[in-house]
C-alpha cells in the first residue's frame, strides 16, 4: 500500500510540476497586465513541437533543438502581447479573454497545419533506465522535471525580489501611470513578462513531452490545469500558484490511483469547487474588499 | 432601431428566408443550429451582459437537458414532453442549488468555478457509460410532435426552432424591461449601490442564474429530439466557450447583439470549410482580430457608428429640430 502511495507521490509531484509551470505562467501575466491568458497551454504545446520538430525532422542535436525550440516560443509570446494584447488595450475584461481564446485557437490552427495530428515523442534526456527507491520506480526524466521545476521557480522568485528589472514589472503591476513616470519603460516590461511567461510555458512542454508526448491539441487541459492552480493557489501570487499546481497534481494522481482514473479530473475540479466555496480568493490568495 | 422594430425585423427574417430560399441547405440546416445557438446566447446574455456574471459552463445545463431528454426517452418510453419539463426541472433545481455558493464568487474566480462546473458534469456524462452511453453518447431519440403533427423535416424543425427563438427573445426584451430587468441593471453596475437601493442582490442573482439555466435546458431538449443523438462533445468546455464568444462578438447586453453573435459563430464555419486545412486558423485569427478593433462587439460597435453618423448629420445648425430657434 505504502509503495502505491509513494509510486503515485511520484507521479503526483512530476505532473504537478508542469502545472506549476504553467500556473507560474499565469499568474505573471496576469500580474502584468490584468490578462487571464487562456493561449498559456498553447506555449507549452509550441514549444513541444517545436522541440521534436527541429529534433527529429531537421536532425539537429537534442539540447540544440530544445534551446530553439524555447527561443522560438519566447518570440511567439512576445509577438501575441505586441501585436494582439497591447492593440487591445482598455478592452473589457471578457474582450481579453476572447483575444487569448482566439489565439489559443490560431495557434493550434498552425500547429495542425505544420504538423498534422499525429501524437509526437521526442526521446528521454538521460536514458530510460528505471530508478529504484523502495519498491517505487522513478524514471531520470522524472528527476528532470522536478528538478527543472525547482531551478526555474527559484530562478523567477531572484528575478522578481532581487533584480532590477523584475521590480520593474512588479512596479508595473502595481501602477502603470506610476511606473511610467519614473521612467520605466511599460511596454518593454510588458513584452518581458510575456516572453517569461512562454519561457516557462516552453520548459514545461520540452521537459515533460519525454514521458507525456505532445500532440496539437496538448494544450487545451494543460492551460485548464494551470489556470486551475493558479485560482487555487490565489491568483496573482505567483508562489502561491507553484503551490496550488503542486496540490493540484498530487490531488489528481492519489485520485486516480485510490479512486478512479477516469473521475481524476473531475475530482481536482471538485476540490478547486470546494476551496473556492470556503476561500473565495484561493489558498494563499488575499482577500481583497471591494471599493464603491 | 427600437426594441419593438427591432423584433418586427427579427421576425420578418425568420418568416421570409425559408420562403425565398426552400431548399437551401444553409437555411434548413445551418440556420437551425443558429436558432438553437441564439436561444443559448440570448439565456447566457440575461446572465452575463445584464447582470455582469461571467459563466464558462453554460453548456452544462445544455447537456442537462438534451441528456435528460434523451434518457428518459430513449431508456425509460417517456413521452417526449414530460421529459422535457423534467429536464427543466432538474436543472431548474441543480442552478438553484449552485448560484449561492457559485455567484458569491467575482471575476476570475468566477469565471473558474462555472468552468470547474461545466467540465466536472461534461466527465459524468463520458463515465456514466451505463446511463448516458459514455463518449459514443445516445441515439435513436424520438421526435417531437404537436397533437398529431409530427416535427419529422428540416423546414418543419425550422419552424419549431424559429418560433422558439422568437419567444424566447421577446421574452428577454420584456425581461430587461421590466422591474427585475433594472434590478438586474443595477446590480451590474455596483453591487453595493444596488443594495443600498433596496434591491436583493442574491435574490436577483440566483433567479437570473437559474431563468438562464432553464433556457438553456429547454435548447438542449430541442437540440437532443432534433439531432435525435446526443454526445458529450455537444456539450463540452469548448462550446461554453463558444457561447460565451457569441454573447461578446455580438455586444454585450444586448439581445439582437446576441442573436447576432450566434449567427455569426454558427456561419463562420461553415464557410471557412473552403479553406480546409486553414480553416482552425483563419477562425482563431478572426475572432482575435474582431475582439481587437471592435472591442464592444460587432453588433454593437456597428449601431455606435451608425449612431454617430446620422446624430452628427442631424446636429448641423439649423438642422436640429431641438435647437432653440
Amino acid at each position: 500500500m505504502w509503495d502505491q502511495i509513494l509510486q503515485f507521490l511520484f507521479t503526483g509531484v512530476t505532473v504537478g510540476a508542469t502545472y506549476a509551470l504553467v500556473a507560474l505562467g499565469f499568474a505573471i501575466i496576469y500580474n502584468a497586465s490584468d490578462v487571464v491568458n487562456f493561449a498559456q497551454g498553447e506555449f507549452v504545446m509550441m514549444g513541444a513541437m517545436c522541440a521534436v520538430f527541429l529534433y527529429s525532422g531537421s536532425g539537429l542535436p537534442l539540447p540544440v533543438a530544445l534551446l530553439l525550440a524555447v527561443a522560438l516560443t519566447i518570440v511567439l509570446g512576445m509577438s501575441f502581447q505586441r501585436f494582439a494584447i497591447a492593440r487591445a488595450r482598455g478592452a473589457s475584461v471578457v474582450s481579453t479573454i476572447i483575444i487569448t481564446i482566439g489565439a489559443s485557437i490560431f495557434l493550434r490552427g498552425v500547429a495542425l497545419l505544420l504538423w498534422g495530428k499525429d501524437i509526437l515523442a521526442m526521446p528521454h534526456f538521460s536514458g530510460e533506465t528505471p530508478i529504484q527507491l523502495g519498491r517505487a520506480t522513478l524514471l531520470p526524466q522524472n528527476l528532470w522535471v522536478m528538478g527543472g521545476t525547482g531551478v526555474m521557480v527559484l530562478a523567477v522568485h531572484y528575478f522578481f525580489h532581487h533584480t532590477t528589472l523584475g521590480k520593474a514589472v512588479i512596479a508595473c503591476s502595481c501602477n502603470r501611470t506610476a511606473a511610467h513616470l519614473v521612467g520605466i519603460n511599460v511596454g518593454l516590461m510588458m513584452l518581458i513578462a510575456y516572453g517569461l511567461s512562454a519561457f516557462l510555458g516552453a520548459m514545461a512542454g520540452v521537459l515533460v513531452t519525454p514521458i507525456t508526448f505532445t500532440s496539437y491539441d496538448a494544450g487545451v487541459m494543460l492551460g485548464l490545469k494551470g489556470f486551475s492552480a493558479a485560482i487555487l493557489g490565489g491568483m496573482g501570487n505567483p508562489m502561491g500558484a507553484v503551490a496550488g499546481g503542486l496540490l493540484l497534481g498530487l490531488i489528481e494522481s492519489m485520485a486516480a490511483g485510490l479512486i478512479s482514473s477516469g473521475y481524476k479530473d473531475a475530482i481536482g475540479f471538485v476540490v478547486l469547487l470546494l476551496v473556492l466555496f470556503l476561500r473565495p480568493s484561493g489558498l494563499f490568495g488575499k482577500a481583497s474588499a471591494e471599493r464603491v | 432601431m427600437s426594441q419593438r422594430k427591432g423584433f418586427y425585423l427579427l421576425t420578418l427574417l425568420v418568416v421570409l428566408l425559408p420562403l425565398l430560399f426552400p431548399d437551401n441547405y444553409f437555411v434548413t440546416v445551418v440556420a437551425v443550429s443558429a436558432g438553437l445557438n441564439a436561444i443559448l446566447a440570448v439565456s447566457l446574455n440575461l446572465l452575463m451582459g445584464y447582470a455582469g456574471q461571467i459563466s464558462l459552463g453554460h453548456a452544462a445545463f445544455f447537456g442537462m437537458g438534451a441528456y435528460t431528454s434523451a434518457i428518459l426517452t430513449t431508456k425509460f418510453a417517456w413521452n417526449p414532453w414530460p421529459a422535457m419539463v423534467a429536464g427543466m426541472i432538474l436543472t431548474g433545481t441543480i442552478a438553484f442549488f449552485m448560484a449561492r455558493p457559485v455567484l458569491k464568487l467575482k471575476g476570475h474566480y468566477l469565471a473558474m468555478a462555472t468552468l470547474g462546473f461545466g467540465i466536472i458534469i461534461n466527465i459524468i456524462l463520458v463515465q456514466a457509460v451505463g446511463l448516458t452511453g459514455g463518449p459514443d453518447g445516445l441515439g435513436e431519440i424520438p421526435t417531437l410532435s404537436f397533437f398529431g403533427w409530427q416535427v419529422d423535416t428540416d423546414l418543419r424543425w425550422y419552424i419549431v426552432i424559429g418560433s422558439c427563438m422568437l419567444l424566447v427573445v421577446w421574452l428577454a426584451l420584456n425581461l430587461i424591461n421590466s422591474r427585475s430587468g433594472r434590478a438586474l441593471r443595477a446590480l451590474h453596475g455596483s453591487e453595493v449601490a444596488a443594495e443600498m437601493m433596496g434591491i436583493d442582490t442574491t435574490a436577483t442573482k440566483t433567479g437570473v442564474f437559474v431563468m438562464a439555466a432553464l433556457i438553456a435546458s429547454l435548447a438542449g431538449s430541442l437540440f437532443a429530439h432534433q439531432q435525435s443523438f446526443v454526445s458529450p462533445d455537444s456539450c463540452d468546455f469548448f462550446f461554453s466557450i463558444e457561447l460565451v464568444t457569441m454573447v461578446v462578438l455580438g455586444g454585450m447586453a444586448s439581445t439582437y447583439g446576441a442573436v447576432f453573435g450566434a449567427i455569426v459563430l454558427t456561419f463562420l464555419p461553415e464557410l471557412l470549410v473552403v479553406f480546409e486545412d486553414f480553416e482552425v486558423m483563419i477562425f482563431g485569427a478572426i475572432l482575435m482580430s474582431m475582439m481587437i478593433f471592435l472591442p464592444q462587439g460587432m453588433f454593437v460597435g456597428m449601431q455606435n457608428l451608425l449612431q454617430r453618423l446620422t446624430h452628427r448629420r442631424s446636429a448641423l445648425p439649423g438642422e436640429d429640430p431641438n435647437e432653440p430657434a
